[in-house]
């Protein structure tokens, strides 16, 4: 069984979930698909079953998620929780699993709110059990009220560090040290943004806040760090760091990295979007336009996955595309769209004057988008080494595509999740191109593991 | 290993993993339930036989593949807990029934 739908959306982030509700305001029929058993995406997780202390740890940047998941609820769009989508076609056809069963489902206009990802930060030791992503703490937190029972050390850098450091303290959870890349020069040329970013004063009131917290409850942050490596035989048992020529080793129990989230490409990568290269941050985003349409005629994307703006803009950027879903389909007519979009311009501007100087303050460290050390892990899945890459780039390997052939590298489960922006930095910098120019893996569907019974169920409908 | 700041309540749900009964709350994801047990490892690498626990919880990473139910290679951070669910480590590659 095969449905049609004006609108199909793809991610129940806040982008997704603001697009629904005004996406069905404006008379369109909604299906939101999303792989959560609940709306919100990873910024809002768990925000309709969250426990009340819980909630005043994560402060009212999270709360407001209460409010968007309420309207979508409210709102008529159909929603379908628990739905992996596998595969995209141009023509608007999207194939996902829901409860161990295939099923296709067509949008006239098809919108990849699929959100961000957190960018890799390969450093030796870091598959090593104990150490975790910080965004992987902080689902813990969102989802299951749960925090690192021991030593906790954060490193890296971006606001989500500061974030989830100030989080775990407030929530009672031991961090010993907030070990940061960023370094005194990050901060000086950032300053020329600064005076772009006072009309974001909410944002540098909030990264203020942050650092203030985390100082007055004795956590001591280290600046400038370099060359992290988690440290263990079978479990974490320390992180070392190099600041100020001097070495140190720190015992910790649970190490959480980032440096920063990134657009999760992988479905309009495998559906043959344009795609750009976002050189501040060093990350891939799709070409899109003003209302989030990108080269695919029937595909547009809202939210981080277009580029990293933050949730707040997110959602405004979801009810951008609505807008211009429903002009598409005679809806509305042009002049009424672009009416309807003006306030909601004026704020997303608002929220997106702090991007320069974020993208100024921390950008992604060099030594941690290309590791130097020959022997630290680049593929989780496969066990490539840094080392492994660049052994086959000396061979002749040509770039990402062919570097799977030379190493399976980018061929385990994640499919090149986890290693696609490593493995494009270490070879543009073993061949001496820019990392445009070397690309990136090409994605075929389907985008998640699918079984051949989920498949067959397809044939049953 | 992760604790819980709340009592799970009357919302717990007993699970088992390894042979182990573990009361776990109903709305957790195994992977989160795995954190708070103190699992060690939740599977070994194919490649390697290193061990791993989950990573990144939001389905991107895969590093938290484990046997639900007997049925293998199931993404720990995707699943919600069932009462009576059976959980096994995955060790190295997945096994297929013959």
């Amino acid at each position: 069984m095969s449905e049609t739908v004006d609108l199909l959306i793809i991610g129940g982030g806040p982008a997704g979930l603001a697009a629904a509700v005004e996406a069905d305001g404006l008379g369109l029929s909604v299906l939101l698909l999303d792989e959560q058993t609940e709306p919100g995406g990873q910024i809002y997780r768990g925000i309709e079953s969250v426990h009340p202390d819980t909630l005043t740890v994560l402060r009212d940047d999270y709360a407001q998620g209460a409010s968007l998941a309420e309207a979508f609820r409210r709102s008529g769009s159909t929603y379908r929780p628990g739905a992996t989508v596998w595969r995209v076609d141009e023509d608007g056809s999207v194939a996902y699993s829901q409860d161990g069963k295939g099923a296709t489902a067509t949008g006239k206009r098809v919108l990849v709110a699929t959100g961000a990802l957190e960018r890799p930060m390969p450093i030796p030791g870091w598959t090593l059990p104990g150490v975790m992503s910080a965004g992987g703490a902080q689902v813990l937190l969102k989802s299951a009220g749960m925090v690192p029972s021991g030593r906790v050390a954060v490193a890296g850098c971006g606001p989500l560090a500061l974030l989830i450091t100030q989080q775990l303290i407030s929530a009672g959870a031991n961090v010993v040290a907030l070990l940061e890349t960023t370094r005194a020069g990050d901060y000086l040329s950032a300053t020329p943004h600064l005076f772009g970013a006072l009309s974001a004063g909410s944002y540098l009131r909030k990264g203020r806040r942050m650092r203030r917290d985390i100082k007055r409850a004795d956590v001591p942050i280290h600046s400038g760090v370099s060359d992290l490596a988690a440290i263990g035989e079978g479990t974490l048992s320390a992180v070392a760091f190099s600041r100020d020529g001097a070495r140190t080793e720190l015992a910790v129990d649970t190490l959480l990295l980032h440096i920063g989230v990134v657009p999760n490409t992988q479905i309009t990568r495998q559906v043959f979007c344009e795609h750009e290269w976002y050189a501040p941050q060093r990350y891939w985003r799709p070409v899109r336009d003003d209302w989030g349409a990108t080269s695919q005629a029937q595909i547009a994307v809202a939210g981080d996955g277009g580029g990293i703006d933050g949730a707040a803009a997110a959602a405004l950027h979801g009810r951008l595309a609505a807008l211009d879903a429903a002009c598409r389909q005679g809806k509305i007519e042009l002049a009424e769209r672009n009416r309807r979009a003006d306030p909601i311009r004026y704020e997303l501007a608002g929220h997106q004057a702090i991007r320069p100087l974020l993208d100024t303050l921390f950008p992604p460290p060099q030594d941690l988008c290309a590791p130097p050390d020959d022997a630290t892990l680049v593929c989780r899945c496969e066990e490539i080494s840094a080392g492994d890459i660049r052994e086959a780039v000396a061979l002749g390997a040509m770039g990402p595509n062919q570097l799977k052939a030379f190493t399976r590298c980018g061929m385990g489960p994640c499919q090149g999740r986890m290693c696609g922006l490593t493995v494009a930095e270490l070879v543009a910098q073993a061949k001496g191109e820019s990392v445009e120019d070397v690309g990136y893996y090409r994605i075929r569907p389907p985008i998640k593991p699918v079984t051949m019974g989920e498949l067959a169920a397809m044939a049953d409908d | 290993m992760f604790r819980r700041l709340h009592d799970a309540g009357g919302q717990s749900v007993t699970i088992d993993f390894e042979g182990d009964a573990l009361q776990v709350g109903a709305q957790e994801t195994v992977a989160a339930a795995l954190m708070a047990a103190g699992a060690g490892h939740s599977r070994t690498t194919p490649v390697s036989g290193a061990p791993r626990l989950p990573f990144c919880m939001m389905g991107v990473c895969f590093d938290c593949l484990v046997e639900i139910d007997g049925v293998p290679n199931k993404q720990a951070c995707m699943e919600t807990v069932r009462e009576g669910m059976k959980i096994r480590r995955q060790d190295g590659k997945r096994r297929l029934d013959p």
